[in-house]
């Protein structure tokens, strides 16, 4: 593990804000989405999508890719403005967010968007894809050192899943742990966007899942539990995942519902409400402001 | 008497000697591969196989990020799980989301008799059969599983394929080399047709005897796969016959009478009779009881082509 430069984690954690706009753009103008959960996971993905993973964007279907299976689906305006940006397809496409005719659809479809590993929308299903994802992929690179080496990750193509906190809720979540951890599947890392509120409320009145780093360790699983809007120990957890072998990995990471603008924080009502155009308006000011400041 | 095969075991040597030829074929069980054979699987290449425990969501979803990274999954567990407690994964990623697993759906319809109602299976292929993207094969005998089960993975899809628990019977010669979406016939006839498949193409065959001793002429099709559809061989027994029979071992609402009603209804419409199960929970009891007494013996086909015959003569 090396450490990440100051310079890099000021231009991701730039990024990450100008992501926020876009998608608040996206889900003004469709009047439809969810932002709240889009918001939380921007650091994440912005993490993943720019320094982490190795893809080709040219071909999003490149055998050697580290799959991102994004299990959150209802927070896809965030994955969408990742994948555009990151050149899986021209950015202008993005405001076609959620329209008729559009391959933007209202929750992922793989078929359609390039560099979309997974359906997703329907809840709870990434860690048990990740199992199914991760067994192929080792089977494909049969050679163990390229499971076991330190250097591994120079060769391995490796999977990521991205959860909500919320779908912690779904009993196949759990039943793709175990496989994981029975398989000893050292090249999966989960990270769970644990924002804390889902649609009706606080998680902790919805379900309580706490404590969740507890749960994990039981199912066998490495834990690594983070400051989710930090973009350094984001991206220091990720390597750390990296260096885990033999068994999986999650990475829980604390965030905030809503994160960047503050009428939208810790409110469950920013789960999938559209804002008004006075909204919008105080929103993307706050956000923009918030980009002014990275770049002093 | 036709001999008896136990399909467990030929469905067992013939994903073996799938596993052979096709090095991207891997196996998964929700934890029943003792039942279903597919410990054979197991057996032959321990590296290809995987077993989830008794998680049939998991089962399938594993099997999703298999399909989606370049392997042919076939995943195992009893029939009356994929279509009720997985089919939100089925649907999702399978049938919206390009995941093409082959489902190998074990003890189907009524076959793991004993074990009653909640065992059985009678309302599957209605359920698979609405989702789009689906395909459906029901093989009637054991020996035509090796060859089925190399197009199931061949296929450019998810495959749903129904297995039964039991000894099931040869009915047919060595010319029998079913092709996936065609319909084979067993029996040519002009009077009616009678369109079946599963175990229940023993008993067409032989209300078909009796028909014939009764002067009644039936063309006897086997639809080994429910869909798609063989929309002509349908249309063509439509209109040469003019009446129409199907028996399944199955709910009469959506399966293979469901898809039957809907095409001739559309294009072809004649008298039309469906054999299965009249929208209830069966019990428990011998195989060959619950058959006979929940709407598909011999004399329910015999008496369903009597009367199709009767009405296109109204």
């Amino acid at each position: 593990m090396h450490a990440h430069s100051d310079q890099l984690v000021r231009d991701l954690s730039r990024k990450a804000l100008e992501f926020r706009i876009q998608v608040l753009k996206m889900v003004y103008s469709a009047q439809s989405g969810h932002l709240g959960g889009a918001y939380s996971a921007a650091e994440i993905l912005t993490a993943l999508y720019f320094h982490h993973l190795k893809l080709d964007p040219d071909n999003p279907s490149w055998e050697g890719r580290d799959r991102l299976l994004f299990s959150k689906g209802h927070a896809c305006a965030m994955l969408y403005t990742a994948l555009a940006h990151r050149g899986f397809f021209a950015p202008d496409e993005l405001m076609s967010f959620r329209c008729f005719n559009s391959r933007l659809q209202g929750h992922p479809d793989p078929v359609k968007t390039p560099g979309v590993e997974i359906a997703a929308g329907p809840l709870g299903h990434g860690v048990a894809i990740g199992v199914g994802t991760a067994l192929a992929l080792r089977m494909k690179d049969a050679k163990p050192s390229a499971q076991t080496s330190p250097s591994a990750r120079a060769s391995a193509a490796r999977v990521y899943v991205v959860l909500g906190d919320g779908e912690l809720n779904a009993g196949v979540i759990w039943e793709g742990a175990m496989s994981a951890s029975k398989y000893r599947l050292g090249n999966l890392t989960a990270i769970v966007d644990y924002n804390g509120i889902q649609q009706t409320g606080a998680s902790a009145d919805s379900m309580p899942t706490e404590p969740i780093g507890d749960k994990w360790k039981a199912f066998g699983w490495h834990v690594i539990e983070i400051h989710g809007h930090n973009m350094r120990q984001v991206l220091d957890a990720l390597d750390h995942a990296d260096e885990v072998h033999a068994r999986p990995t999650v990475i829980v990471a604390r965030t905030t519902k809503g994160k960047g603008v503050s009428f939208m924080e810790y409110d469950h009502r920013w789960h999938g409400q559209p804002p008004t155009q006075q909204q919008y308006e105080a929103a993307l000011a706050e956000l923009q402001q918030g980009v002014e400041q990275w770049q002093n | 008497m036709a001999e008896l095969v136990p399909m467990r075991k030929a469905y067992g040597e013939a994903l073996v000697a799938l596993g052979q030829q096709n090095s991207k074929v891997v196996v998964l069980s929700a934890d029943v591969h003792n039942s279903d054979h597919s410990y054979m699987f197991e057996d032959a290449f321990p590296d290809r196989f995987f077993n989830v425990g008794i998680a049939e969501q998991a089962l399938v979803d594993v099997a999703v990020g298999l399909a989606l990274n370049g392997f042919i999954p076939f995943a195992n567990t009893f029939a009356a799980f994929f279509a009720t407690r997985a089919v939100e994964m089925v649907r999702t990623h399978a049938c919206y989301g390009g995941a093409k697993i082959k489902m190998m759906a074990a003890y189907a319809g009524l076959s793991d008799s004993f074990d009653g109602p909640t065992h059985h299976t009678v309302t599957d292929l209605a359920i698979m059969r609405s989702l789009p993207n689906m395909t459906i094969v029901v093989p009637s005998e054991a020996g035509s599983l090796s060859g089925l089960l190399a197009q199931i993975a061949a296929w450019d899809g998810p495959v749903y394929c129904r297995l039964n628990r039991n000894e099931v019977p040869v009915l047919f010669d060595s010319s029998y080399t079913p092709q996936i979406g065609k319909a084979y016939t067993a029996r040519d006839g002009g009077d009616v047709t009678i369109i079946g498949c599963g175990i229940m193409m023993g008993r067409v065959l032989e209300a078909a005897e009796q028909l014939h001793k009764n002067g009644i002429s039936a063309r006897v099709l086997e639809m080994h796969t429910i869909k798609p559809l063989d929309n002509n061989a349908v249309l063509d027994a439509a209109r040469t016959t003019g009446a129409l029979v199907t028996a399944e071992e199955h709910s009469v609402i959506g399966g293979l009478g469901g898809a039957v009603a809907e095409l001739v209804s559309d294009q072809a419409p004649v008298p039309l009779k469906r054999v299965g199960v009249h929208d209830r929970f069966t019990e428990t009891g011998p195989y060959d009881t619950l058959l006979d007494n929940y709407g598909m013996a011999v004399a329910d086909i015999v008496s369903a082509a009597q009367a199709a015959v009767s009405a296109k003569k109204e």
